[in-house]
C-alpha cells in the first residue's frame, strides 16, 4: 500500500512537470489547427495562382507549372529530415522521450512531402524530357532519402524493446542525414540533366516576379501545412504515450506486460 | 547514457579491439563452414551475372566493375548479422558488455574481424571475375588496390554498425539490406566508377576524384559509427 502511494506521487509529480515544462496539449491543438488553417488557405491561394494567374514559362510551356508543387515539396522534405536529425541527436544526448516523438512526427511529415516530390518529378520529366524516370541527381537523392527514412520506421517497429527501437531509429535518422551531402555529390558526378537552380542564385532570382511570388506563396503554404501536421502528430504521440502510461497504472495485465518490456 | 570510464589509453583500447577481433575470427575459423559458404555464394553469383550479361566479351568487360562490386555487396551482407548473432545465441554479448573499457573497442574488433572475412571473399571474387569477365585487373593494380581497400573498409564499417541494430530486431536478414543498401549508394557509385576508370587506364583522371569520395565516406561514417555505437549496443 505504502509502495503504491509512493508510485502515485511520483506519477503526479511527473505529470505536473510535464504540464509546466513544455507545450500543453491545448497549445498543441491551438497551434496545430491555426497553422494548418493558414497553410490550407495559402495552399488554395497558390493553386489559384498556378492555374490562373502566373505567366506560362516560355521554353517549357505549361508543364513548368508543376515546378510550383515540386520545389516547395522538396524544400519541406529537407526541412523535415533536418528536424529528424536534430531531434534525434538531442534525444540521444538527453534521453527525453518527447524529442523522439518530435523526430517521429517530422519523419512522417517528411515521408509525405518526399512522396509528393517523387510523384510530381516523374510527371514533369515525362512531359519535359519524354521519360518517366531519369537518373537525375536531385531526383535520385530524393528517392534514396525516401528509402533511408523508410528504414527509420522499419527499425523503429521491429524490436521487442520499444526504447531500443527509438534509439535505433534516432541513430538511423542521424546517420542517414550525414549521407545527404555524399549522395548529392556522387550522383551529381554520376550524371546531370536537372534544370539548374533558378531561385537561390547569388545574382538575384532570375524568375519573373509573378513566378517568384507564386513560388514563395507555395513555399510558405506548405511549410505551414507541414508545421501543422508536425505539431498535431507530435500531440498524438504524446497522447499515445500518456494513454500507455495510464493503462499501465490501472493495472491492465496486458498493458502492464507491455510496459515492462518498454521500460 | 554516459560514457563508461575509459581505463587506459589508445594502446589498451587497440589491444581490446584486437582481442575481440581474434575471438571472432577464431570462432569463424573453427566453424569454417560459414565463410566457405559465403565464398561459394559469391562464386555462384558471379556465374549468374556472367550468364545474364554474356557471352560477348566486350559486354562482359563493360559490366565487370559493377558485377564485382555487386557481388561483394551481396555476399558481404551475409557476414555482418552473423557476427552478432553468434554472440546473442551464447549470451556472449552481455558478457562482452560487462568487460571494462569503452564499447568502441568492441565495434572496432568486430569491424576488423568482418574486414578479414570480406577480404577473404574478395580474394576469390576478384581473380574469378578477372577470368570470367575478361577484366584486366592486373594492369590496373595500384589504383584499383586503393579503390578496393577504401570501398571494402567503408562497406564493412557501415555493415558492422547497422548489423548491431538489425541482428537484434525481427526479420534481421531482410532488415539489414533494407537499411544498408540505400546508405551504400555513394560508396557503390564511387567504387564502380573508380574501378572502371582504373581498368581503362584512368586516361580522364577520374580515379582520384572517386578515391577522394571514398575517403570522405569512410571518414564520415567511421567517426559516426564510433560515436553512435554506444547507443546502439547498450541498453
Amino acid at each position: 500500500m505504502e509502495k503504491r502511494r509512493g508510485r502515485f506521487q511520483v506519477k503526479a509529480e511527473a505529470t505536473r512537470r510535464e504540464a509546466s515544462s513544455h507545450m500543453t496539449l491545448r497549445a498543441v491543438r491551438w497551434w496545430g489547427l491555426s497553422l494548418g488553417a493558414v497553410g490550407v488557405a495559402l495552399t488554395i491561394v497558390f493553386h489559384w495562382q498556378v492555374f490562373f494567374w502566373v505567366p506560362t514559362e516560355a521554353s517549357m510551356g505549361i508543364v513548368q507549372r508543376i515546378f510550383y508543387i515540386h520545389l516547395p515539396g522538396a524544400w519541406v522534405a529537407f526541412l523535415a529530415f533536418g528536424i529528424v536529425a536534430l531531434c534525434s541527436a538531442v534525444y540521444l544526448w538527453l534521453g527525453e522521450e518527447k524529442l523522439d516523438h518530435a523526430a517521429l512526427a517530422a519523419a512522417e511529415g517528411g515521408m509525405v512531402f518526399t512522396t509528393i516530390v517523387l510523384v510530381s518529378g516523374p510527371l514533369w520529366a515525362r512531359l519535359a524530357w519524354g521519360t518517366w524516370w531519369t537518373w537525375e541527381p536531385r531526383l535520385t537523392l530524393t528517392l534514396l532519402l525516401w528509402f533511408i527514412y523508410l528504414g527509420y520506421f522499419l527499425v523503429r517497429n521491429s524490436t521487442q524493446n520499444r526504447d531500443r527501437g527509438r534509439k535505433f531509429a534516432a541513430v538511423v535518422g542521424i546517420v542517414g542525414a550525414l549521407n545527404i551531402p555524399l549522395i548529392h555529390m556522387s550522383v551529381l558526378w554520376f550524371r546531370s540533366l536537372h534544370p539548374q537552380p533558378v531561385v537561390a542564385r547569388t545574382d538575384g532570382p532570375q524568375l519573373h516576379p509573378d513566378m517568384a511570388t507564386t513560388v514563395f506563396t507555395a513555399l510558405g503554404a506548405w511549410t505551414l501545412v507541414f508545421l501543422s501536421l508536425f505539431i498535431l502528430r507530435y500531440g498524438t504521440a504524446r497522447l499515445e504515450a500518456r494513454a500507455e502510461r495510464t493503462s499501465v497504472d490501472m493495472g491492465d495485465p496486458l498493458s502492464a506486460e507491455q510496459g515492462a518490456v518498454t521500460s | 547514457m554516459t560514457d563508461r570510464p575509459v581505463t587506459g589509453g589508445l594502446r589498451v583500447e587497440a589491444r581490446r579491439a584486437m582481442a575481440v577481433a581474434w575471438k571472432d575470427l577464431l570462432a569463424e575459423g573453427r566453424a569454417r563452414s560459414n565463410v566457405l559458404a559465403v565464398i561459394l555464394f559469391a562464386g555462384t553469383a558471379l556465374l549468374l551475372f556472367a550468364f545474364a550479361f554474356g557471352p560477348d566479351a566486350q559486354d562482359l568487360r563493360d559490366a565487370g566493375a559493377g558485377v564485382i562490386w555487386l557481388t561483394i555487396l551481396l555476399s558481404g551482407i551475409l557476414v555482418f548479422n552473423r557476427s552478432y548473432q553468434l554472440e546473442l545465441e551464447g549470451g556472449g554479448l552481455e558478457a562482452l558488455l560487462t568487460y571494462p573499457g569503452s564499447r568502441r573497442a568492441i565495434f572496432v574488433g568486430k569491424l576488423l574481424a568482418n574486414l578479414v572475412i570480406v577480404l577473404l571473399v574478395e580474394a576469390v571474387v576478384l581473380p574469378l571475375a578477372a577470368i570470367l569477365f575478361h577484366v584486366p585487373l592486373l594492369g590496373a593494380l595500384p589504383g584499383l588496390a586503393v579503390i578496393v581497400a577504401l570501398g571494402t573498409f567503408g562497406f564493412v564499417t557501415l555493415g558492422t554498425f547497422y548489423a548491431a541494430m538489425s541482428s537484434r530486431s525481427r526479420a534481421s536478414d531482410v532488415l539489414l539490406p533494407l537499411l544498408l543498401f540505400p546508405m551504400l549508394v555513394p560508396l557503390l557509385l564511387a567504387a564502380v566508377q573508380g574501378t572502371t576508370a582504373f581498368m581503362e587506364g584512368d586516361a580522364m583522371g577520374d580515379g582520384g576524384g572517386w578515391i577522394r569520395m571514398l575517403v570522405a565516406f569512410n571518414l564520415i561514417f567511421f567517426s559516426a559509427a564510433l560515436w553512435a555505437f554506444e547507443y546502439v549496443i547498450g541498453e
